[in-house]
């Protein structure tokens, strides 16, 4: 039987060109249960995009979650494969407070982990890869690239606590450069110890005019060798039409408990939040007792519904 | 186009005039009419005129590219938004108000009345005080006077409707001040056109 792709919606047209994207790329599929032990989720909730969960109690009286992330799942249920790389990638439903709809929604998402011996060219190709599903979407899209040592680095320069580090890095998510400022001078932090750190949330664009720039600084902190890491990952864009879609951002920010190195997060114009969200994450890898490196990134599907859609003139 | 949210009132007003000023002019903003919305293809900008409140709402959502809100708002709402430049207008303060000889009794639940429930809740967890809510919408200083609670948390300007009604100022909680916001995916996509604007208003902050 022919099958009529006419009859598919946009998100499911591009969940299946995502699909053949990573498995010609030699990911292979990882289908898993719909349901975890509620406790996995209990002990990371930070890595959570919604601290919220559905849970039930299982006909043996444990308490059970419907999945509202896959990483963590795929992570628990996988063994260190030292020397190797086990490249997966998975289409699932996932259940999620969402803001805008005041309850649970469930939300397919798509995405690729990469787990083991994770190196340089590992990490270039999930760029790329997140690059070129963003291009799947949209010819009209950034992939915006950080570099999570780098900007760690900065802000410990700034502070040892914890509690102003995690203030300092929300203004830094949200370019907010007199926040940082501001909290500085409250803390009585002496003047000047920020400037490192506004001017690398003030160094962002595409990687050609800002990564000499994040060298030089990076070494002048005496961190040249993150900033040789992501010059490494960004020389899988040269020479290609998709660099000009690449945009070093360090305002990109992750939660330093989970992530570390290279991230990055995909948009597409006329979307309002990021399409793609991924990056390295060796420390979660840690926390759950794996010793394995790790990255991936997720496309979330849900986002794309409104996507084509022409917007009407106002006049 | 760059899609520019205001603010409705005089701090809409004195935004618009500084946007204009940065050369980012629609003159029809300021015609006396009913409508709401306001083009100038030749600066590539457009304008709406929205509740104060609902300014970050529709910069979080890509209505608009950026816009103008308070810093009350953010801290109330914490939309995902990038807060780019503090415009050093629309200046007053979130506070702490108690009627006149206040005197609290840490042995008891403080209750506190406020709209701006999130903003008390992570000031009084800050300082390790336990409180009791109560969100009101509006005319949140006869809380107090009538019993419904024993303090307010709540924006002061000038402090002369405390005064008038026999309060005052106990603790200051955050300054606050009208904030230039940006869309995080319309950012990347007219990341020259919100720069320029950016450049150009700052001159005007420092000047």
């Amino acid at each position: 039987m022919v099958i009529n792709d006419q009859v598919m919606d946009e998100q499911e047209r591009i969940g299946f060109q995502l699909r053949s994207l990573y498995s010609n790329h030699g990911y292979n599929r990882y289908k898993m249960s719909k349901f975890e032990e509620y406790d996995l989720y209990s002990r990371n909730k930070d890595f959570l995009l919604s601290k919220s969960v559905i849970t039930f109690t299982d006909t043996n009286g444990r308490l059970m979650a419907l999945k509202p992330d896959v990483t963590l799942s795929i992570v628990k249920n996988g063994k260190d494969t030292p020397g190797e790389l086990r490249k997966l990638y998975y289409y699932e439903n996932v259940y999620r407070v969402s803001a805008s709809a005041n309850g649970f929604r469930e939300l397919t998402q798509v995405g690729l982990e990469c787990t083991g011996a994770v190196d340089s060219p590992c990490i270039a190709e999930a760029l790329r890869l997140a690059a070129e599903s963003l291009r799947l979407c949209s010819e009209n899209f950034v992939l915006e690239v950080s570099h999570l040592g780098i900007l760690s680095a900065f802000t410990d320069r700034i502070t040892d606590s914890e509690l102003i580090r995690k203030k300092i890095l929300h203004c830094a998510a949200e370019k907010n450069l007199h926040g940082i400022s501001r909290i500085c001078r409250e803390q009585e932090i002496p003047e000047g110890a920020e400037d490192g750190l506004l001017h690398l949330l003030k160094a962002y664009g595409n990687p050609l005019e800002i990564l000499p720039e994040v060298r030089k600084l990076a070494e002048a902190g005496g961190i040249g060798n993150y900033a040789a890491e992501l010059e490494q990952a960004m020389s899988v864009f040269s020479d290609d039409e998709l660099e000009k879609r690449i945009c070093i951002d360090f305002s990109s920010t992750g939660d330093l408990k989970y992530y570390n190195g290279i991230t990055f997060k995909g948009f597409i114009s006329g979307i309002p939040d990021c399409v793609l969200s991924g990056g390295q994450y060796d420390t979660l890898m840690r926390k759950m007792g794996r010793r394995d490196r790790a990255i991936g990134f997720a496309v979330f599907l849900d986002m794309l519904e409104r996507l084509n859609e022409e917007k009407e003139s106002y006049a | 186009m760059l899609n520019i949210a205001l603010p409705k009132g005089r701090l809409g007003e004195t935004v618009y005039a500084m946007f204009a000023r940065a050369g980012f002019e629609c003159p029809a903003v300021l015609e006396n009419s009913r409508k709401l919305i306001f083009d100038n293809e030749a600066a590539d900008v457009r304008y709406f005129w929205v509740k104060p409140s609902d300014v970050a709402i529709y910069v979080e959502r890509g209505a608009a590219d950026i816009g103008v809100a308070g810093k009350d708002i953010l801290l109330e709402y914490q939309p995902e938004v990038y807060e780019l430049l503090d415009l050093n207008i629309g200046k007053c303060r979130m506070a702490v108000a108690a009627p006149e000889g206040f005197q609290d009794n840490i042995n008891r639940t403080l209750r506190v009345a406020t709209k701006f429930s999130r903003i008390a809740r992570d000031y009084y967890t800050g300082i390790g005080r336990d409180i009791d809510i109560i969100h009101l919408n509006g005319s949140i200083e006869i809380a107090p006077i009538v019993g419904l609670s024993d303090v307010i948390v709540d924006i002061v300007e000038t402090g002369k409707t405390l005064r008038e009604n026999h309060l005052q100022v106990i603790e200051e909680v955050v300054p606050i001040s009208a904030r230039l916001i940006a869309n995080k995916s319309g950012f990347k996509f007219k990341t020259e056109q919100i720069e320029r604007l950016c450049r150009e208003l700052r001159k005007e902050i420092t000047a």
